[in-house]
């Protein structure tokens, strides 16, 4: 991992309002990968009764990191836009718990970023979900 | 035999509301967003006005990807939730007195959701509507639009599978 190249995606994000107010951290950043972490919190609860996030949050969390192993992919010279995202929901994550997700750019042309990522909480062997997207790879 | 005599409008209004109130205020996340629903008839439009909070790109500025999807999803859950209430809250069956205490229905679980991302979300409020396009006993299939200032022309759309609520005779 390289210190600097954290550090500068780092700042990226935490100048973005959506992922600031949902305290989402970028907790390690490669060449075409990126790990995120959201820590919970009850404004982003989609089940009262049971405590359980809303999938939305999970959907943010899995569209910033994979934007995020777009960028850092080695062929991309700047930013990146969402084509598409799916996400597939496995289980509901456990409430309290943190929600960790792993992006990894498996491909990228000079106009898209195909990425794929996974979440998980505390329990890392059963996925909460998984999510495959295409993304823009904009010029500078 | 004479045809029962039609409720008085306020009270089908006041029961509809309070269903569907109950629905969209009771789930945390919802609020957060900032998501409210216009009813007509049974016909919803989920509308999320703008926030500083719901920002993704600071530069253009747009909104988050993520905010776009947890706001189709929304549209998507409480519309296939409120289609499969509909006849129960018609009929009075409907028991708003639970609701109000913050017991809500069991809400449809999403299975997968995918969004596509037509155009950059500008910062303005946004709309969307969603069509239950098949709803069985286990599994629906629901499709959203999301438009900002021109109905006509999207800026998101998805498709979401969802697994519905064991029902009451089971």
């Amino acid at each position: 991992m390289n210190p600097e190249k954290l550090k500068m995606a780092e700042q990226f994000i935490s100048a973005v309002p959506h992922c600031k107010t949902l305290n989402m951290k970028l907790t390690n950043i490669g060449d075409g990968t990126a790990e995120m972490s959201l820590p919970y919190d009850l404004r982003i609860v989609g089940d009262p009764e049971t405590g359980v996030v809303h999938g939305g949050a999970v959907s943010s969390l899995m569209d910033t990191c994979c934007g995020a192993a777009a960028m850092s992919h080695p062929s991309s010279p700047a930013g990146t836009a969402t084509i598409d995202l799916r996400i597939d929901y496995m289980r509901a994550a456990t409430p309290g718990q943190t929600i960790v997700t792993r992006a990894e750019c498996y491909h990228i042309t000079r106009s898209v970023a195909f990425v794929r990522a996974v979440a998980m909480d505390d329990d890392v062997d059963r996925p909460v979900a998984t999510a495959t997207g295409a993304f823009t790879v904009e010029g500078k | 035999m004479a045809r029962k005599r039609p409720e008085p409008v306020q009270i089908v209004k006041q029961r509809r509301d309070a269903a569907l109130n109950g629905l969209v205020h009771g789930v945390p996340y919802v609020q957060f967003l900032g998501i409210e629903f216009d009813r007509r008839g049974d016909e919803l439009t989920a509308v999320m006005p703008f926030d500083e909070k719901l920002i993704g790109n600071p530069m253009l500025p747009a909104l988050h990807g993520g905010a776009i999807a947890g706001f189709l999803e929304t549209t998507a859950v409480i519309g296939l939730a409120w289609s499969n209430l509909w006849e129960e809250i018609e009929s009075g069956r409907f028991d708003t007195d639970e609701l109000a205490l913050g017991h809500l229905p069991r809400l449809p679980k999403t299975i997968d959701f995918s969004v596509d991302y037509l155009r950059s979300g500008l910062p303005r409020d946004s709309y969307a509507r969603a069509r239950v396009n098949r709803s069985g006993r286990r599994y629906a299939s629901v499709h959203v639009e999301a438009w900002q200032d021109q109905r006509g022309k999207l800026f998101a759309q998805a498709t979401g599978h969802f697994l519905m609520p064991a029902s009451k005779d089971d």
